[in-house]
Parts: C-alpha cells; structure tokens; sequence
C-alpha cells in the first residue's frame, strides 16, 4: 500500500515500511473484554500504549467507559498469529452441510434445547 | 452572586470542593486533541469528565443547603473570578503533558483521602458523593502515578521536564491542605475531616511516587495559598472567560 503524503516546505518526507504496527513508536495491543462474569472475553478493538499496564489503563478508558465491562485483556498485537489463504482453508466445508447437526429429528418431548 | 461564602458554612465548603473539580475538569477539556497519543486524549477527556460530574453534584448540593434557589449554573457559570474558591494548583495552565500530569497527580493525592473520609460523613448525600468520587479518584491517582513514573524514570529530557514540573508546582501543594474557621466547625459537627489531616497522608503517597520516579522532593520554600479567598492566579480569568462565555452571553441557554 502507497499514498501521497503532503510535504510541507521545509520538511523531509517520513518513510513508515510496509507492515509497520506502529506509526509513532508505541506498539499496538489487541483489546478483549469480558461483559460480565461468566462470559469470554471478546476482542473489541486495539489500542496504542508502551507497556501492558498503560495498555489496560487505556483499554479501559477507551472501551469500558460506558459500563461495558468488568476484566480487560491486552495482548501485543504482534503476538497474535493468523490464519491465511481463506480458499484453502475454509471453503472446503462450505459444502458439506451434513457436518451440521440438522437432519436429526426432534422429539416434542425434548422441548427447547 | 459574588460573595465568597454561602448562608451555611457547609454550602461554602462544598462550593469550594466543587470549584476545584470544575476548574480541573475545565482545564483538562482545553487538552483534548493536545495530548501525545490519542489514547491519552480520551483518558484526559474522562478524568475531566468525572472532575465535572463531581462538581455539578457539589453544586446542586451546595444549592439546596443554601436553600436559595441557586442552580449548578448559577455557581458554575454566572459567578466572576473573585467569587470562586478553588485552590491555585487547579487553575494552572496546560504548559505541557508532563506539567499537567503532575498537577493531575498532586490533586489526586489529596482527593483519594479525602473522599475516603468524607465517604463515612454523618451528611448523608455528601457521603454518596463521596462514595463515587473515591471511586473515580482512585483511578485517577494510579493513572496519574503511573505518568510520574515512566516520566521521571524515563529519558533524561522526561526526567528534567517533570521535575521542573514538580518544583514549579509545588508552592500550590499546601494549600490543598489547609483548614479555616469554615472547616473547624463543620469539624466538630462530625460532618467533614479537616484539609489539615489529609497532609500526612498525601505526603505519603507524593514521597513514595517521586522516589519510584527518581524525582527530587522540592524544599519547602514560600507556598501560594490564596484560593480560598478569591485571590487567584492569572490564569483563572481566561479559563472563566472561555468556559463562561456561551452562558454569560445568552442566560439561560439549554441545548
């Protein structure tokens, strides 16, 4: 990815690589946070802090000032390892429908599940 | 509405309290989009919320102990410099985020024991207050502390910006501190600790972060104290003109 950056006069252009975290040298952290007790803690955004305490500090203030939770987590997000290549990864199960668990017939008895 | 005091020594001390949590939480307004990192501008942005949620309740509180019709903007918005009594080290200006995160920690020292004390008041609704400001002072204090730290114990330039921080500020800290005829007898009603007896604490918490932080502890030299009185620095002037203007120039104004 490139973009024309405007360059004031008197200025040196910024070379920021190709699949830098950082723009501005604090890393990046994924933010997870758990609703209540009970419930996963679920990956809402990212943040930007130079270390893990300041990382939860500005997760909470970023993410939880509306009372949406009760725990934070903060993981580097150059920790986080991803999978690629969707095509060969998960399509294949996009035609195998029996894997799913619908061709059992219910009793009424049963009721909600 | 430019007196210094209210009908009832309580109605004037929670002006007092409301006046230092409005002019902070004013001053911390003006940084956002001032801030290092965006992240920080939103946790500003928060603190100076809270330092505002807090000083509308004083007010509204102060109101109905006054007992004369007056509104949380009527105290906040349509008195002029002379009449507020916030402490001196509130109305510093943002020099720079260091000085501001000194100021915001020196405050916080001296909130978190108060709310704890003013929590277990024999005035119920100023204990309720209380109760949230501890709450939300807490926060602030390890935030803040924690800003002391990487500062002082950070590049040699961090270092020597928050120590000139610190000796610049430091003539505001005693105020904080103080008592006055208004607090002694609202004292031996049972329903606030005197400033006095926050010192100790507060110099624990200040003792202990600076020397974390690598910081020096200033001598104590000559110390500013004119707030309570109405006596104010230059800065509150232009602080109460921006905040006020809107207010002063279309009265009654809602949105």
């Amino acid at each position: 990815m490139s973009y024309e950056v405007p360059i004031a006069p008197g200025e040196q252009p910024v070379d920021v690589p190709e699949g830098s975290t950082t723009d501005h040298g604090w890393p990046l952290w994924e933010v997870f946070v758990r609703a209540k007790r009970g419930l996963n803690h679920t990956h809402v955004g990212s943040i930007h802090a130079p270390d893990a305490a300041t990382a939860i500090q500005n997760a909470r203030d970023g993410y939880t000032r509306r009372a949406e939770g009760v725990s934070v987590w903060v993981v580097p997000s150059n920790e986080i390892h991803a999978s690629d290549d969707a095509d060969s990864m998960f399509a294949p199960f996009e035609d195998k429908p029996y894997r799913h668990p619908t061709f059992y017939e219910i009793p009424d008895e049963v009721g909600q599940l | 509405m430019n007196t210094l005091t209210t009908a009832t020594p309580l109605g004037t001390y929670l002006v007092r309290l409301a006046d230092d949590n409005v002019v902070l939480g004013q001053r911390l307004g003006e940084y956002i989009s001032h801030a290092p990192e965006l992240e920080e501008d939103l946790a500003i942005a928060n603190t100076g919320l809270d330092h505002i949620g807090i000083a509308r309740h004083l007010y509204t509180l102060a109101g109905s102990v006054e007992g004369d019709g007056r509104t949380e903007d009527d105290f906040a918005m349509m008195r002029s410099e002379r009449a507020f009594t916030n402490a001196l080290l509130v109305e510093q200006p943002n020099t720079d985020f260091g000085y501001l995160t000194v100021r915001q920690f020196f405050f916080d020292a001296y909130q978190v024991p108060l709310w704890r004390r003013l929590a277990s008041s024999s005035h119920d609704e100023l204990a309720g207050i209380a109760g949230k400001g501890l709450k939300e002072a807490t926060y602030h204090l390890r935030r803040s502390s924690s800003w002391i730290v990487r500062l002082g114990d950070g590049t040699s330039e961090s270092h020597a910006r928050v120590q000139g921080s610190v000796d610049g500020l430091w003539r505001f800290t005693t105020e904080l501190c103080a008592s006055d005829d208004v607090e002694r007898q609202l004292a031996d009603e049972g329903i606030i600790a005197l400033s006095s007896d926050l010192r100790a604490d507060w110099e624990r918490t200040v003792d202990a972060v600076l020397e974390e932080a690598t910081l020096t502890r200033p001598a104590d030299t000559f110390q500013a104290g004119t707030g309570r009185f109405g006596v104010h620095t230059e800065y509150l002037g232009h602080l109460l003109g921006e905040m006020q203007w809107m207010q002063r120039s279309h009265p009654g104004l809602t949105w």
